[in-house]
């Protein structure tokens, strides 16, 4: 299966990458030739099979609901590409 | 109104924050009101290389609310990651639960003893545990362009309650969520406290109306920003009113549009359109590669259902039955929650009359606690005291009114019913003074006495006074079945 | 021997001797870094000064006669993807260029209780995506066995340091191949452990459930000696194994008897560099020279590993690398220019009249988004991310993602089939010896096809081990890979030393000048 250049578009904003009109010739290529070869596995009649979502199958891992050390305020904010004295800031989440 | 003209179909989402220490993944504390970011670790702060850990007490109360709730709990349930970019969601993605919940396929039996509604079984769809994202906050003040996240929220437990859409009416919304949250509380699962945010409903609402053509349903809105039970009802009124409006202009049937989202503005008591993202609704679900599956065994399910204890319809069914009072008192009783059922319990036990135990519980303790703002255990007369007013009252030692003096007084005082009564010389008065007094009234009264004997016995009414006034003990129900009884002799 | 070439248990015999010190050990090795790593590349940072301080701490404590931990004084390498409490820690990423983590990765923590002294920390492909580390956005590493070759990847530095003497341990991790791939291509050992057998606590994740960190060495007994030191349950991971650590170190010289070895016959088809291939069956009659059985075993689904694993490990990619996106850490793009240039985008759309464009154009906060993801993410990574964020999408969840798990159950069938009849399966690590720098770079796909006969492991969640077994013409190692059932490292330990007990490929080293 190929994609289209549209797919790949949405693909991109859903990802939150923007890419150049070149970029997004190359991607849609690239992807289509992936995606093709990955689509060998519909030889596969896998209808009775359970999927395999974790490498080794555990089960029922729980920890206690005792409070530990949180980090200091510093700490947290400390690797923030802009903050103020409490908070992580952002562009307007509400848009505009 | 136009309620004739159609039918409003109401289904609720309620998430509820589970009264854990500490978060669900991590082990920040999650208590409310601290200051921001100072209650984050590299796990809630989505530091990479950081992975969660599932809060044990968590996935109890989930279990215990889903049991109350008549849910089905299946024996294998999983996370999965819920994709989306929000700046309060540092993963870029939420750890919930997708196509097999922890709980499914249960109800809550609503009731309304006033009779404004029939009994109705609302069914529920799932109750699933999530983890919360942080605040947000638009930095209007600063004048700046700029949003401010605090993240000491994200990764709160919480469990997402999802209705079948089976109301019908803004008010069966209230009785959801009313009988909903005083179960949450019953079983110590959640505070419940709307305005730190622990229990938040968001309202799925559309209509179906009766056209030439047949049955039609309108596309459903989501109402969100709703902070109060009463902010639920008026804004699921306000939107059947909205929608039916919309109908006459547009004509539109559900799956025309896509789902909308609103929001319920207070201030204005209005809903109005959210910002409409296009590829909002991809969420690319999948199963957390980072947390382990639960299994949970029909025997330890069991066992939580044995621990539930009585929750609030069993309790109103019993004090029904068990102190013979109507269906309306046992509802009051029990809505005020656990101690107050608890108080009432032993002041009718006490005081031998179930019936005026709740009156005196209804009428005059609750009022007073809600005049002072106070709790039920800090009420400051205790059930041993108060029974033995009622006690009093229920024997006819004291009538009604005189009794409200006494209460008021052994409330600022702090002193017995015995000793108010003493003080302010409130005795029974024995058959023959009654007698006496009687007798005295209606031979000085002989058109009441005429009255009566042609059997309009609110004649006597006119006689209760002047005995008041000769005797303040006197009890007037007493006194006035004397008269009558009197009068048909004389 | 020089103390560079030395290995680490001879290391650590001369340094519990007294013979030598951890700071004479550590100023050799960071004296090779000096000389051999501005050809090779292998490091991203070497931290010479706090590697110094520790060394004379062990070295201090020792004479006080302290209780010292297993790996007191020996230098150990990092692949740059470990939390590193207080030291940037990069992944090979402008995203994370100046990223500074307030916490060790567990393997980090129990490597300083063990007293290693951490050296630096080494090049990879960007968030380990890429077999030849020549997706790092931060330094271009090189094969020492021949500079115009890759080192292979994605622990391209972490296995080039190695082999050009500047360290005697490093770590590395291991998502599809990461580490027996470029131990392969580097002529030194690495091993995959079972998934779970090391915390994954504090490693940035590529694909959690693939995700595997690993010792890298010289040798199979240095291996073994890493390994006990990094292994171990771990509360805050989990999918870690609650299972006690076997003494690797102890059990690695012991002799495998009755060695029963299955020969995979998939990993001998199409695409197998003759060389490589004659090599591997050398290899096996060394171990048939040592007594062990050789029958052939078959892994019928194997051909579909690459298929699988390129779904399933960009899927997980789209999600772990959503935390990246400039708001919290890492990088953010310039802001004022970023709102400029929508200013400028929307006016047009205005100019133009253009509706429906206007109601597409990204808010700040999206193009904040976009625009940070875009300069901070390299190609690859970019490809990933969109690979895996089309296949997790409505509607092509059940034909990709749901089909890829259900033919990973296969693959692992046909592994537990196998393992009924023999006790490790044996095959080449990779298809090709390591191959010139940039001949690949355009055509993924190909570099993907590298891949083949290491996935499959990590599908499984299954242990595997490459060691030393040779050299091309050309002069390039060639590796074997040995892989075993769920937690049998030991013996996969075992039977690599008794390889290097019969052989001295992995003695050679290169030549640099
Ligand atoms: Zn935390």
């Amino acid at each position: 299966m190929s994609l289209s250049q549209d797919d790949v578009k949405k693909v991109s904003l859903l990802s939150r990458l923007l890419l150049t009109e070149e970029e997004l010739t190359t991607m849609t290529e690239q992807m289509s030739d992936i995606v093709g070869y990955v689509e060998q596995l519909n030889e596969l009649d896998t209808t009775d099979v359970e999927p395999m979502a974790h490498a080794v199958e555990q089960f029922n891992v729980f920890a206690a609901d005792e409070r530990a050390p949180s980090l200091s305020r510093d700490e947290a904010l400390a690797n923030a590409p802009k903050r103020d004295d409490e908070c992580f800031r952002v562009p307007a989440v509400l848009g505009e | 109104m136009s309620e004739s003209l159609y039918e409003i179909v109401i289904g609720l989402e309620v998430h509820v924050q589970l009264a854990t220490q500490t978060k669900l993944f991590c082990r920040c504390s999650t208590q409310y009101g601290a200051p921001p970011n100072t209650q984050t670790c590299p796990v809630c702060l989505a530091m990479p290389g950081s992975l969660p850990v599932m809060n044990r007490t968590a996935f109890q109360l989930g279990l215990k609310t889903a049991c109350a709730l008549n849910l089905q709990i299946p024996n294998f349930t999983k996370w999965d990651r819920k994709n989306y970019y929000y700046p309060d969601l540092p993963k870029g993605y939420q750890i919930s639960q997708y196509d097999l919940p922890m709980s499914q396929d249960g109800f809550l039996l609503i009731t309304d003893p006033k009779g404004q509604f029939e009994p109705r079984k609302v069914g529920i769809i799932r109750a699933h545990l999530e983890e919360d994202a942080g605040k947000s906050m638009h930095d209007e003040a600063a004048g700046k362009a700029d949003s401010r996240i605090d993240l000491n929220r994200t990764g709160t437990p919480l469990l997402e309650i999802v209705s079948e859409p089976d109301m019908r009416s803004p008010l069966e919304a209230k009785a959801y969520l009313t009988e909903l949250k005083l179960i949450l509380e019953y079983l110590g699962v959640s505070d419940c406290n709307m305005q730190e945010g622990s229990l938040r409903v968001d309202a799925n609402v559309n209509l179906h109306l009766q056209t030439p053509e047949g049955k039609v349903a309108t596309p459903i809105v989501e109402i969100k920003n709703m902070n109060s039970f009463r902010a639920v009802e008026r804004a699921i009124a306000f939107e059947a009113e909205r929608q039916y409006e919309v109908w006459l202009e547009t004509k539109q049937k559900i799956g025309d549009v896509a789902k909308q989202t609103r929001g319920w503005d207070d201030q204005a008591q209005v809903t109005r359109a959210q910002r409409y993202k296009e590829e909002s609704s991809d969420y690319r679900y999948f199963p957390e590669p980072d947390l382990a599956p639960v299994t949970t065994t029909d025997e330890e399910i069991a066992a939580v259902k044995a621990e539930l204890g009585e929750l609030p319809r069993q309790i109103r069914d019993r004090l029904e039955a068990q102190y013979k009072i109507p269906a309306y008192d046992a509802d009051v009783i029990v809505n005020q929650g656990q101690t107050t059922v608890n108080y009432y319990e032993t002041l009718a036990k006490n005081s031998g009359d179930g019936k005026l135990a709740s009156n005196w519980v209804q009428q005059e303790v609750l009022r007073v606690l809600k005049e002072r703002s106070l709790e039920i255990d800090a009420f400051p007369i205790s059930t041993e005291r108060l029974a033995e007013l009622v006690k009093a009252v229920a024997g006819k030692e004291i009538d009604g009114t005189r009794a409200k003096d006494v209460f008021a007084e052994m409330l600022d005082s702090g002193k017995s019913a015995p000793e108010v009564m003493k003080e302010m010389g409130i005795e029974k008065v024995d058959d023959s003074e009654l007698e006496n007094l009687c007798r005295e009234l209606l031979e000085a009264n002989p058109k009441v006495l005429a009255d009566l004997k042609e059997g309009t016995h609110k004649a006597v009414g006119a006689l209760i006074g002047q005995a008041k006034k000769k005797n303040p003990n006197i009890d007037p129900g007493t006194f006035r079945q004397m008269c009558i009884d009197m009068s048909a002799k004389m | 021997m020089s103390l560079i070439h030395a290995s680490a248990a001879q290391l650590l015999t001369q340094l519990e001797s007294g013979e030598i010190t951890s700071v004479e050990l550590t100023k050799a090795c960071l004296a090779q870094i000096d000389v051999a790593d501005k050809q090779v590349g292998a490091f991203l940072k070497v931290m010479s000064e706090s590697a110094l301080e520790q060394a004379e701490s062990v070295d201090t404590r020792r004479k006080k006669g302290e209780k010292l931990g297993r790996l007191a004084g020996v230098p150990v390498a990092i692949k740059d993807l470990l939390c590193t409490k207080g030291e940037t820690t990069t992944c090979a990423s402008k995203m994370l260029e100046n990223f500074v983590p307030p916490y060790d990765a567990t393997v980090i923590a129990k490597l300083k209780a063990a007293d290693a002294v951490l050296i630096g920390k080494t090049n990879m492909d960007e968030f380990a995506m890429g077999g030849s580390t020549e997706n790092s956005a931060l330094g271009v590493t090189r094969n020492p066995w021949d500079l115009k070759c890759v080192p292979g990847g994605s622990s391209g530095g972490a296995a080039a340091c190695l082999a050009a003497s500047m360290a005697p341990l490093s770590i590395g991790t291991d998502t599809g191949g990461s580490i027996r791939q470029p131990a392969s291509f580097c002529g030194v050992v690495g091993l995959k452990p079972t998934y779970g057998v090391v915390s994954r606590f504090g490693l940035i994740a590529f694909a959690s459930s693939l995700d595997q960190i690993g010792p890298m060495a010289r040798t199979a007994e240095d291996a073994a000696i890493l390994l006990e030191a990094i292994a171990g349950y771990d509360p805050h991971d989990s999918t870690s194994a609650n299972v006690k650590t076997p003494a690797y170190s102890q059990s690695v010289k012991q002799p495998l008897k009755g060695l029963r070895l299955g020969v995979v016959k998939e990993h001998f088809g199409d695409g197998l560099d003759s060389e490589v291939e004659q090599a591997t069956r050398e290899a096996i009659n060394v171990y048939k020279s040592l007594g062990a059985t050789v029958t052939d075993v078959s892994l019928p689904h194997s051909k579909y590993g690459i298929a699988v694993y390129y779904i399933i490990a960009p899927s997980e990619a789209s999600s772990n690398l959503a935390r990246f996106d400039g708001a919290h850490y890492g990088h953010r793009t310039n802001e004022a220019a970023m709102l400029e240039q929508l200013a400028q985008e929307r006016a047009a759309l205005e100019a133009a009249g253009d509706e429906v464009g206007l109601a597409k154009l990204d808010t700040s906060l999206v193009r904040m988004y976009r625009q940070s993801r875009a300069e901070g993410f390299g190609p690859e990574v970019k490809r990933r991310i969109m690979l895996g964020t089309y296949t997790l999408s409505a509607g092509y969840y059940d034909a990709y993602y749901l089909k890829a798990l259900k033919v990973r159950r296969l693959i692992r069938q046909d592994y537990d089939a196998a393992f009924k009849d023999v006790d490790l399966v044996i095959g080449p690590t990779a298809p090709t010896p390591s191959f010139a720098a940039g001949t690949k770079t355009d055509d993924p796909l190909s570099m993907y096809l590298g891949d083949l006969y290491t996935v499959t492991a990590n599908l499984a969640g299954i242990g595997g081990i490459s060691i030393p077994c040779g050299f091309s013409k050309a002069g390039l190692p060639i590796g074997l890979q040995l892989q075993g059932p769920p937690l049998a490292e030991e013996r996969l330990l075992q039977a690599a030393h008794m390889f290097q007990t019969a052989t001295d490929w992995h003695q050679r080293r290169p030549e640099l000048s």
